[in-house]
């Protein structure tokens, strides 16, 4: 009679857990509810905010940083991480502004360079990482400072702002009336690579792997530094893609172009569900909060709300985003624990 | 358990939220201000909390109290960076805010930010560092530019009687007006024959941060240990420049002049640290700001070369070439009349 009963009570809904479940109540489910919740809140409170005035100007400040978020979240989901992706963008935004600027290069032509720079840096730090096997938070922070300066040196003082009228109109395009930046076409297609890639593809599947146990990956035959330095080429790659974006964007090439966004990256990352210990994570959480964070942060700057308030409260998501998994996981705990012990006094008194 | 989970994790988002929003809703109420006769009026600054730029808007706010129903606000980023200008301007553009007045961070930067404001019928006043010209109607400028590097270059070469090594200690690589200075400087340098044997030696920038500017102050010096004097156009640099020349064993051997604000410079003048250096009012730019503001949405005047308006103190202000408003010479500032400056 017992045995059925707790049949009943408990098989019945493991089976119920398919991918149905997974999908409205996972981690990346919450991100996107949290989500859902910040938009309408800030619709109700701050006003202005509901318009497609809203979509055009939130979103096109998103796209940096969806697009460096993608191949940083496999990084963190790794267990590593690459603080070097701001520095690298700036860099190849300063290759750019010289290449057009001063060695009249086909603007083309200057993309290529540009990406082939960001492939470069990437590539830099993955074989310090892996090959070396030096800590990547060490690393990257010395990239970060080494990138930045090696912009400095490329374009010095000087701001280059000549760029083609089309491309820079294009780049602050919005698809119709609808308000979406046009760029947004190119992130899609960069998150959905990066979304099959980490889940529909062993490769993907092996960086889970590697995150929990990186000798247990080791051992059944993952290659954990070659899956490791592709994450940081690629890193790098996307990272320039953003850093010519950002010049497009803001019609001018200089030395300090994307300072300070990693923080953003690594903050929405982690208010995106990955784990910062590595091993979980899912492409649709990180999405989810990379919007949050630009929602939260442009609700603030249309309520009139100094940078200061903005800069606590990004810092205090990312502080959040970090204690609440294992609040989370705390909690599950001492549940399972009065679980068992209400079912183990259940089962005596039978 | 997941609902649990699920509950708490809402849970606190949702009192993160809600706190926010709070703070938002409770510090809106003014910004829809645009009624038959009043305007809306928002100042973008380079940065908040810079001391210089205090007493610029608090001219503004000043005069926005003085006409009636003008909505004035102020908005602008921590450090001086032009994207973070660019989102500010952006929220002011949904807001239809009837006057943007910047002080850009980047000329080109905020450009396109600012005609989609324009678009939406907002004016653009530029001040303190202009945008490129067709991206606003009215530039409001302290002094003429040529006018700050005669007089800074002149105060050093008297103090380091016309002869020895200079360097420039300036904000940022791309400060307008900063740049627009140091160009005036050293073509007055290499041109005048008085100042043959003065030689300029380096620029440096310490980016208009307290620490930054210090530091590179420190470098300065000891990178060339026979610097005469240094010239700093900027308010944040020459106080972090005279801080630590006054510690240092430089002090009263190397001039330091350029532009300060009295508050800021007057103990480091009493101790003989600073001979002179030079200002304008900068509460004035401010005024100006709102005046023009006021007299651009009424449509008595667009912007263009000869159009002139009523600014209160500041009497008739005449729109010169290139849009340019220019407000008043600088003023210069030494030991005997220090005193009389309060700001």
């Amino acid at each position: 009679m017992s045995d059925a009963r707790s049949k009943t009570t408990v098989d019945r809904p493991v089976k119920a857990r398919g991918a149905a479940r997974r999908l409205l109540l996972g981690r990346n489910a919450n991100t996107v509810y949290a989500l859902l919740l910040i938009v309408v809140i800030a619709s109700v409170f701050v006003p202005y905010f509901a318009g497609v005035a809203t979509v055009s100007f939130l979103l096109i400040d998103a796209v940096p940083i969806l697009l460096m978020a993608m191949p940083m979240a496999l990084i963190i989901i790794t267990g590593e991480i690459d603080l070097s992706v701001a520095s690298t963008a700036g860099l190849s935004a300063a290759v750019m502004g010289v290449l057009f600027h001063d060695a009249h290069w086909n603007i083309w032509w200057v993309f290529v360079a540009c990406i082939i720079v960001g492939l470069l840096c990437g590539a830099f730090n993955g074989i310090l990482i892996t090959a070396i096997g030096l800590p990547s938070l060490a690393v990257t922070i010395g990239t970060l400072a080494l990138f930045r300066g090696l912009a400095l040196v490329v374009i010095g003082d000087n701001a280059v702002a000549d760029f083609p009228i089309d491309l820079t109109a294009f780049a602050t395009s919005t698809i119709g009336g609808t308000g979406i930046p046009t760029f947004m076409i190119f992130v899609a297609i960069v998150v959905i690579v990066f979304a099959v890639l980490l889940h529909f593809t062993p490769f993907g599947r092996a960086l889970f792997a590697l995150g929990f146990s990186k000798e247990a990956a080791r051992f059944v035959g993952i290659r954990v530094n070659r899956s490791k330095f592709w994450l940081y080429v690629a890193s790098g790659g996307i990272s320039a893609f953003a850093g010519i974006f950002w010049v497009l964007r803001y019609s001018s090439a200089q030395s300090d172009s994307v300072t300070g966004l990693e923080l953003s990256v690594v903050a929405a990352v982690l208010l995106g569900g990955v784990s910062i210990f590595g091993g979980s994570g899912g492409i649709v959480g990180v999405v989810a909060g990379v919007l949050i964070i630009r929602t939260v942060n442009y609700s603030l700057q249309l309520a009139g709300l100094p940078d200061t308030v903005l800069t606590i409260v990004t810092g205090s998501l990312l502080v959040l985003s970090v204690i609440a998994p294992s609040v989370s996981a705390r909690l599950r705990l001492s549940g399972e624990r009065r679980r068992s012990r209400a079912l183990l006094a259940e089962t005596s008194a039978a | 358990m997941t609902a649990r989970r699920v509950l708490a994790v809402s849970a606190l988002t949702t009192a993160a939220v809600m706190a926010l929003a709070g703070c938002a809703a409770g510090s809106t109420p003014a910004s829809s201000g645009g009624s038959s006769k009043g305007f809306s009026i928002a100042f973008v600054p380079k940065q908040l909390n810079n001391p210089y730029t205090d007493v610029e808007l608090g001219g503004g706010k000043k005069a926005a109290a003085a006409l009636s129903g003008v909505d004035y606000s102020v908005v602008g980023p921590n450090t001086a960076s032009a994207s973070s200008q660019v989102s500010y301007i952006n929220t002011l553009t949904q807001k239809k805010i009837n006057v943007i007045a910047i002080a850009a961070n980047d000329p080109n930067a905020v450009c396109s930010a600012l005609n989609q404001a324009k678009a939406g019928g907002a004016k653009i006043i530029t001040f303190d560092s202009d945008t490129a010209k067709n991206c606003r109607s009215l530039f409001i400028n302290q002094v003429v530019s040529k006018d700050v590097g005669l007089i800074e270059v002149k105060q050093v070469a008297e103090q380091i009687n016309y002869e020895g090594d200079i360097a420039i200690l300036s904000a940022t690589a791309n400060a307008t007006n900063q740049n627009a200075w140091i160009e005036f400087m050293k073509a007055d340098l290499k041109s005048n024959p008085k100042y043959a044997k003065i030689n300029l030696v380096a620029t440096v920038y310490g980016n208009d941060d307290d620490t930054t500017s210090f530091q590179v102050a420190q470098g300065l010096l000891s990178t060339y240990p026979n610097l005469k004097g240094i010239i700093s156009p900027t308010t944040v640099g020459i106080a972090a420049t005279a801080r630590y020349l006054s510690t240092s064993s430089y002090k009263g051997k190397v001039a330091l002049v350029g532009l300060g604000l009295p508050n800021q410079m007057r103990e480091y003048v009493k101790d003989g640290t600073v001979k002179a250096f030079a200002l304008w009012d900068p509460a004035k730019i401010g005024t100006a700001a709102v005046y023009a503001a006021k007299a651009l949405v009424a449509g008595t005047i667009t912007g263009k070369e000869g159009d002139t308006f009523k600014a209160g103190d500041l009497g008739t202000l005449k729109v010169g070439a290139d849009n340019t408003v220019i407000v008043g010479p600088p003023t210069e500032f030494d030991a005997n009349n220090i005193d009389q400056y309060n700001f």
